[in-house]
């Protein structure tokens, strides 16, 4: 705990509620999340669909506001950002990784890490973080050319080109499977160690947590359990 | 009712794509509108105009001579194949209208005693007809009253045999002999110059000393009568008179003027309308094609539900079908509504008494059949594909489309491209025809809108090469009858005349095996500085001392060369006949005709040194002086001044152009806007993943935007000089059906014409630039991350 403790934090949320509404239907999403990530620290958001890890993660990102309650970052509030505040938040601070990869199709590897460091201000060459994710024969290909795991750690090339503060990653396993998962997990997971970048992975896969500082279980828009791992498990040892 | 779900899937997919599917159907609307516009003003011209022709008797074959006793009438009735003749006295007089300077002339035409000749009968708008106990009464035609202010009961002065005469209006008048009324001398109608008058027989022949006798003769035909022979019997019967040659409608310069108009409307609704269609085609094609791949899974859904693959092909061609009878009714609409407002702009132009609106059920029925049939050309191999998808494969996600560097970046011809560049150029890439069609589409409009503006390019050639390269005269005067060159120096000694160049001309009919032209013969000087031939290049020479020199388009239509020869037939005087070689073939945009050596001439005609009239350079300041004298020469039978004449050319020209200019400019833009507004639309559904993808990457609404934007820019540079290129195409088409006795247009398009046209698709791809980069705002950021393609 005092590990934690002790360092900065990075994200802070207090009250934050999201309420959608369809047609006649309210859902809450998100009900008075209240909770802190650190920097640096690898957390894992686990739980069912619908618990509202997705909408905790895309308002964390700067892809969707919060109904009521705060979140600020690095101590700066993001609750009353313009739209075009965010993209410079999104561009500068935060690499996304997708379920579905989210790859431009028309370019190669490379060019797709490019696509991102060509608008960041302090990129790592493309080749090195395609090389971080063990892709440096792959650099080349274009996304039809890959099979979905090197598509996977393509997009997590792209997404930590650029060096942001914070990489999150939305069921990034959620379309391969467990032997190819696995591979992109230690791939996200070397990239903490070595770059002290935080993350923070949604996942319903429960067998992923281990290899986390932290769990956040979600259910219901709450946050029902907080469990701190005493020492993170090597992603490569995972299997489910 | 209750739709079946296939039909109401159908009308909330049209409903969901309603600004792709509007922008389509207009592009159908336009090509059926134009087909509706160009074919109905076509038709209703046509029928007015021979109701026109049938109810004021208009007549078959004309003939002017120099005096027949009136018993020779019945001779010409015994011509076989005339049914009836019609006798009159014309004469042309000089004019002298207050409050107008320069001299005016008119033609002065016998009106019988009581009733109506029975040929060209007049269509009396106002006022009444001319009392025989009156001689100074007269009747005016509708133009030249309103040139002038003129009503029943003002008076005019003219000068008649000599005379100075004050004529009294008694009524205004409509001919069909004269919806264009052009005087001597003169290339197009001016109504304030030239005008048509009639007098009661008795008081003009009276005043021409030609009692008892006429100086015109118009037959009718019967319906199995050879034009051909007619004219023939009668060229020979009237020799003997000062015939000077009988000619059927297709020369009597009205009827030649307004069937040359109606030719150019065959010709623009012919050249358009197709283009239209093709584009429509190519919409649907893509549209459908899209829809097609985005529903593959519902097509799937569909099939493995048992729903026949007839079933779900006919659904998808039933959209077809709906959004071009959609278009179909729009254009219909548009159509008639625009053609209407066509016709009476020429219903007034031509100043017809009368007007149809004609819209044959065949011409609707006939755009409505090729637009559909364009349509589902286009859509057929798109609905075909959706017939062919197995249930199985439908539901599964099609294949991700693979991307490939192109060959030029592969050449390493284009390097370092940025990321979002390189985007751009391999989407382009990826589907090359599709890409290929769509700067096609772009491009149409810029010849759509390059062809309807060049003829104004045209006109200012032609006024540039005709009246100041070959006709540089300030005036044309034309003598009564042809007198001696004496008559050059009376001219020379009027005030205000700087210097002046006489001329000839004898009305000739050139043969050439079974061809046969009827063109006024012009005899020229060697040393000529004011009137000029003009070579192929342009450029002045002198006219050839020996043989004839024909006018481009008159050698073309008698198909002959220079080096060939000709059979030259006068129709006056001693109508001399011979075979000459053509020693030269000129240039000239504006009528036909044939000239020879002015001595030459002289000895051809065995009459000694004759003129028929001067072209003077004048001093404008003496103008008035000069105005004056002339109009007090009675020897004098037309002037045309060179300024008037332009003004009138212009005028004549311009407002039919005009009009056509307004229609294409609207339809090129549409064209313009549908072709980019649906290219940008398809691209936008194609592309909103990725899109929203980088937006969540960090990207902002601009540089997204770019990436849109960037491809559609990319389509439209590609498409301006394909379409300047097109554009000089369609201009040279439009060259050759506007090629008449009349006129021709040179294929000379302006870089302006070009700019404008340019800019004009520029700002049409601007405008539904805005209109899709609106949608980058509602890009569903969320959505993206949780769905797959």
């Amino acid at each position: 705990m005092s590990k934690i403790s002790s360092q900065k934090v990075c994200f802070a949320t207090h009250n934050l509620s999201k309420v959608y509404i369809t047609g006649d239907i309210e859902v809450h999403a998100l009900r008075d999340v209240t909770l802190e990530i650190y920097e640096g620290e690898s957390v894992v958001l686990l739980g069912p669909s619908g618990s509202g890890k997705s909408t905790l993660l895309n308002i964390l990102g700067g892809i969707d506001r919060p109904s009521s309650g705060h979140v600020s970052f690095r101590g700066l509030d993001m609750t009353a950002r313009t739209e075009s505040e965010l993209t410079q938040f999104r561009r500068q601070n935060v690499g996304f990784v997708f379920q579905f990869y989210n790859l431009i199709p028309s370019l190669t590897a490379r060019e797709n890490v490019e696509i991102v460091t060509e608008i960041s201000s302090d990129p790592m060459p493309a080749a090195d973080a395609l090389n971080m994710v063990g892709l440096s024969e792959r650099i080349d290909h274009f996304p039809a050319q890959l099979s979905g795991g090197e598509q996977q750690r393509v997009a997590i090339a792209r997404a930590i080109a650029k060096r942001p503060g914070v990489l999150l990653c939305d069921e990034p396993t959620g379309a391969l499977d467990s032997k190819t998962g696995v591979v992109v997990l230690d791939a996200i997971a070397r990239i903490g160690e070595e770059l002290g970048t935080t993350i923070a992975i949604i996942t319903h896969n429960a067998s992923i947590a281990d290899m986390a500082d932290r769990v956040m279980s979600f259910a219901d828009g709450h946050i029902v359990d907080i469990k701190e791992n005493a020492s993170r498990a090597p992603a490569l040892g995972l299997h489910w | 009712m209750r739709l079946a779900p296939l039909d109401r899937k159908l009308f909330r997919d049209l409903w969901h794509l309603k600004g792709q599917a509007f922008a389509i159907a207009m592009v159908i609307g336009c090509g059926v509108a134009t087909v509706i516009v160009m074919f109905g003003t076509l038709e209703s011209l046509r029928a007015t105009g021979e109701a026109y022709y049938e109810r004021y008797r208009f007549a078959d074959v004309f003939a002017p001579l120099k005096r027949a006793p009136v018993y020779r009438a019945a001779d010409i009735a015994k011509i076989p194949g005339v049914s009836e003749v019609s006798t009159r006295v014309v004469m042309s007089v000089t004019l002298d209208i207050p409050g107008m300077n320069e001299p005016a002339m008119a033609r002065l035409i016998s009106l019988p005693e009581t009733g109506q000749d029975p040929l060209n009968r007049i269509a009396l708008r106002e006022g009444r007809w001319v009392n025989a106990r009156h001689p100074d009464e007269v009747i005016v035609s509708e133009n030249l009253a309103l040139a002038h202010g003129l009503r029943p009961g003002d008076t005019f002065g003219a000068i008649i045999n000599g005379k100075k005469r004050s004529l009294n209006i008694v009524g205004i008048a409509l001919s069909p002999e004269f919806i264009y009324a052009i005087g001597p001398g003169q290339l197009m109608p001016d109504d304030r110059t030239f005008g048509i008058t009639w007098m009661g027989r008795r008081a003009l022949e009276a005043a021409f000393d030609l009692e008892g006798a006429f100086n015109d003769v118009s037959v009718s035909l019967l319906r199995s009568a050879s034009e051909p022979a007619v004219i023939e019997q009668l060229d020979t019967l009237l020799a003997a008179y000062g015939g000077v040659g009988a000619y059927g409608r297709e020369d009597q310069i009205s009827a030649t003027f307004v069937s040359n108009e109606i030719k150019q409307l065959d010709t623009m609704g012919n050249l358009i309308a197709p283009v239209f269609l093709a584009v429509a085609a190519f919409l649907l094609h893509i549209v459908v094609s899209r829809m097609i791949d985005t529903e593959r899974e519902q097509i799937g859904l569909l099939k493995a539900f048992g729903y026949t693959k007839w079933e779900v092909g006919r659904h998808y061609l039933e959209f077809v079908l709906v959004l071009t009878l959609f278009g179909i009714a729009l254009g219909i609409a548009l159509g008639v509504w625009m053609g209407r407002g066509l016709t009476n702009f020429y219903g007034d132009f031509f100043r017809f008494p009368f007007l149809y609106y004609r819209l044959d059920f065949s011409v609707m029925a006939w755009a409505t059949f090729v637009a559909l049939s364009a349509s589902v050309l286009g859509t057929i191999y798109a609905v075909g594909r959706s017939v062919k998808l197995e249930a199985a494969v439908a539901m599964r996600p099609a294949l991700p489309v693979v991307y490939r560097r192109s060959l030029l970046e592969k050449l390493n011809i284009i390097k370092n491209l940025s990321a979002p560049t390189r985007m751009i150029w391999r989407h382009l890439m990826r589907w090359p025809a599709r890409t290929g069609l769509t700067v096609l589409g772009i491009s149409l409009s810029v010849a759509l809108i390059i062809m309807s503006l060049f003829p104004l390019d045209a006109v200012e050639f032609i006024i540039e090469t005709y009246y100041f390269k070959s006709q540089r005269q300030d005036a044309d005067v034309t003598f009564v009858e042809s007198r001696k060159s004496t008559a050059l120096n009376a001219t020379m000694k009027m005030p205000g005349v700087l210097t002046a160049e006489p001329f000839r001309h004898v009305p000739v009919k050139l043969h050439s095996g079974h061809l046969t032209e009827r063109v006024g013969l012009i005899g020229l000087y060697p040393d000529a500085r004011i009137s000029q031939l003009l070579d192929s290049d342009l450029r002045p020479i002198a006219v050839p001392p020996e043989g004839v020199a024909l006018s481009g388009y008159l050698a073309k239509r008698l198909n002959l060369k220079r080096g060939d020869l000709v059979t030259v037939e006068t129709m006056s005087g001693k109508r001399p006949e011979a075979r000459m070689p053509i020693t030269a073939v000129v240039k000239q945009y504006i009528g036909m005709s044939a000239y020879m050596d002015a001595s030459a001439l002289d000895r051809f005609m065995r009459e000694g040194s004759v003129i028929s009239g001067v072209r003077i350079m004048m001093d404008q300041n003496a103008a008035l002086d000069l105005y004056t004298n002339l109009k007090n020469t009675p020897a004098i039978a037309g002037i045309t001044l060179k300024s008037t004449a332009l003004r009138s050319f212009r005028d004549t020209l311009a407002e039919s152009i005009e009009i056509s200019i307004a229609f294409y400019l609207f339809f090129g833009g549409m064209i313009a806007f549908g072709v980019v507004y649906n290219s940008a639309r398809i691209s936008l559904s194609e592309r909103s993943r990725e899109l929203a993808s980088l937006r969540v990457l960090g990207f902002t609404k601009a540089e997204v935007g770019y990436i849109l934007l960037g491809e559609l820019t990319l389509l439209t540079l590609a498409a301006l000089p394909v379409g300047a290129l097109l554009g000089y195409g369609l201009a040279w088409m439009l060259v050759l059906g506007f090629e008449t006795e009349l006129f021709r247009i040179p294929l000379s398009v302006s870089p302006s014409t070009y700019a404008i046209s340019m800019i004009m698709v520029v700002v049409s791809t601007l405008v539904s630039s805005a209109v899709v980069v609106s949608r980058i705002n509602k890009l569903d950021l969320i959505a993206v991350l949780k769905t797959r393609d």
